[in-house]
């Protein structure tokens, strides 16, 4: 009787999973793994016509890279991004979610729907707003930054300033995703841990140190890897405001694997970059990962 | 607990926090309706002097945006559609049903979650290519319509749907289409309703693969061909910022009418797991 039942589970169960799980192997999976192979070839726009005249190169692809300037710079560009605007937006989120946790704040709910905003909006479009809003001469931003003495910057024209304002479109754009999760783990602390060191004379910076920033902690470590692994992936922003420039200030490495591969064809190159972009993803959040369980 | 000068602070600071990000969403709507030229004056507007829909009315004649938002709309309803009913199915199966292998699938599928879409996109893309379905509607739709995030979401959430609720239909020897349709189906609404919104928003504003995917203008969805349009017509700032509002405009929509199904998923991928 059992084993009738589990055999009819058993049919079920693959009628069930086989649409989702062929589309996930062919359409993910197999690209990923036939990735890793075009990234040992020589593919590039004759093979996009005849696919048997790609060749094996080996590492050729990789060695490549190393020896090319601009693969330097984009990596260089996207650590920047990475490094920079990663832990500054994480901060930020951190912030807002402390400053929304006040039980004395009225207006709870508006404020978490307004710093929401931006994390819906299309990426394309505000990153248009924004190419306007730098205008260096007519652009809103320079003009309230004048309101307290600052001189006009050229913020996508010039190499120094156009990565930090790509951050600043960053951290708008994505603060508020995080903001929530810190705001439902602030919501998990008990409030008496607070009043105990409140009574013991703890100021609130204390208290954010020695109560808040601990219990945080599974929570931040999602937050700080999820994050990573979403800013190594910059891409629209370049795309739309800068195209990468000025002088490759703002070229990222999905910018280059899109214009090596899709640009000019060489789906080889391209598909190195990406296996790198990956290798960085995965190392970065094994480091976090081990740097938490090395402080536990 | 002090409620003077503290509070204050606190309101004030969070007031001009709100009005920051705010800002920028407001001052696209304004420029939206300014006059040509407008939006590039010394000192900048915040305000339409003349408030106009010229700015629209040019981009539904003279350059069919009603086409793209069209396309826009076509892939991303077909997506959601198609994302709740593969997902949750797969998820009610990892949840519910026993199966030679089941962990062992399911700890592979984790494997997708740490590798990034763009190590697989140019060999889908030339996979596509093959298929003839390059430049099209299917070739759009094919990475989104069954996600392993979207799997996890569902399967989490029916592991709380009780089993004497599916073994007493079972017992009546209901099949387990029926079970999962009548009775599962009406109980994860509320995940369903999350993953529905979450699609969507994902689907409306992405970009790097409709971007190259889709090679003829007359495809493009609304954030390809506001990419496009920037370059033509950088200059037209009131132009383009009428685009972004169209653009944006229906995901703030979806957002604030299903906002508590939304941050149900952001909260259940964290959180809890």
């Amino acid at each position: 009787m059992s084993t009738i039942l589990e055999r009819q589970q058993a049919r079920a169960a693959l009628q069930f999973l086989a649409p989702a799980l062929t589309l996930i192997a062919v359409f993910f999976f197999l690209p990923v793994i036939a990735g890793l192979l075009l990234s040992l070839t020589d593919f590039d726009i004759y093979a996009i016509g005849a696919l048997d005249t790609a060749r094996f190169v080996g590492l050729g692809n990789y060695r490549d890279l190393l020896h090319s300037t601009l693969f330097w710079t984009a990596l260089k560009n996207t650590l920047y991004f990475v490094l920079v605007g990663g832990p500054l937006s994480v901060a930020i989120s951190l912030a807002a979610a402390v400053l929304l946790n006040s039980p004395r704040l009225r207006f709870r709910p508006f404020f978490r729907t307004v710093y929401f905003a931006p994390v819906v909006t299309t990426l394309v479009a505000v990153a248009i707003v924004w190419r306007y809003l730098y205008h260096p001469r007519y652009g809103l931003l320079n003009h309230i930054l004048g309101w307290v003495g600052i001189e006009p910057i050229d913020w996508l024209g010039d190499p120094h300033w156009s990565m930090p304002a790509i951050i600043i479109l960053s951290i708008w754009k994505n603060f508020g995703y995080n903001m929530l999760i810190f705001l439902a783990g602030l919501q998990t602390i008990p409030e008496e841990l607070y009043e105990a060191a409140s009574i013991d004379g703890a100021g609130p910076w204390r208290s954010f140190f020695h109560i808040t920033f601990p219990s945080l902690g599974p929570v931040f470590l999602f937050v700080a890897v999820t994050t990573m692994i979403g800013y190594f992936q910059l891409f629209a922003e370049p795309y739309v405001m800068t195209q990468g420039g000025p002088l490759r200030s703002t070229t990222s490495l999905v910018l280059l694997m899109y214009e090596e591969g899709f640009r000019w064809w060489r789906m080889g190159v391209a598909s190195s970059i990406a296996f790198v972009l990956f290798l960085l993803t995965l190392g970065g959040a094994l480091l976090q990962l081990r740097l938490r369980r090395a402080r536990a | 607990m002090r409620r003077g000068p503290g509070s204050l602070l606190l309101h004030a600071v969070l007031f001009l926090g709100a009005a920051a990000t705010l800002t920028p969403l407001a001052w696209m709507l304004a420029a939206s309706f300014m006059s040509p030229g407008e939006a590039n004056t010394f000192p900048p507007r915040f305000l339409p002097q003349h408030p106009t829909f010229d700015n629209y009315i040019a981009l539904f004649t003279r350059i069919d945006i009603a086409r793209h938002f069209l396309n826009s709309v076509v892939i991303t309803v077909a997506a959601t559609l198609a994302s709740v009913v593969l997902n949750s199915m797969a998820g009610y199966a990892f949840a519910k049903l026993r199966f030679p292998g089941r962990e062992r699938i399911f700890r592979t599928l984790t494997l997708a979650l740490v590798i990034p879409a763009q190590v697989g996109m140019l060999p889908l893309f030339l996979l596509l290519r093959e298929l003839g379905v390059v430049n099209t509607y299917a070739g759009v739709l094919v990475p989104y319509l069954a996600s392993v995030f979207a799997i996890f979401l569902i399967r989490q959430y029916v592991l709380s749907v009780p089993d004497d609720l599916l073994d007493a239909a079972r017992v009546d020897g209901a099949g387990e289409f029926k079970i999962f349709r009548e009775i599962v189906f009406p109980v994860i609404k509320p995940i369903l309703a999350t993953l529905a919104t979450f699609t969507f928003l994902s689907v409306w504003n992405d970009f790097l693969w409709p971007l190259i995917i889709l090679s003829e203008s007359s495809k493009y969805t609304l954030p390809v061909a506001l990419a496009g349009l920037v370059g033509e017509h950088v200059q037209d700032t009131e132009l383009m910022m009428a685009g972004s509002v169209i653009t944006i405009l229906p995901a703030l929509v979806v957002f604030l009418a299903f906002q508590r199904a939304y941050v149900r998923g952001i909260l259940s991928g964290s959180v809890k797991g």
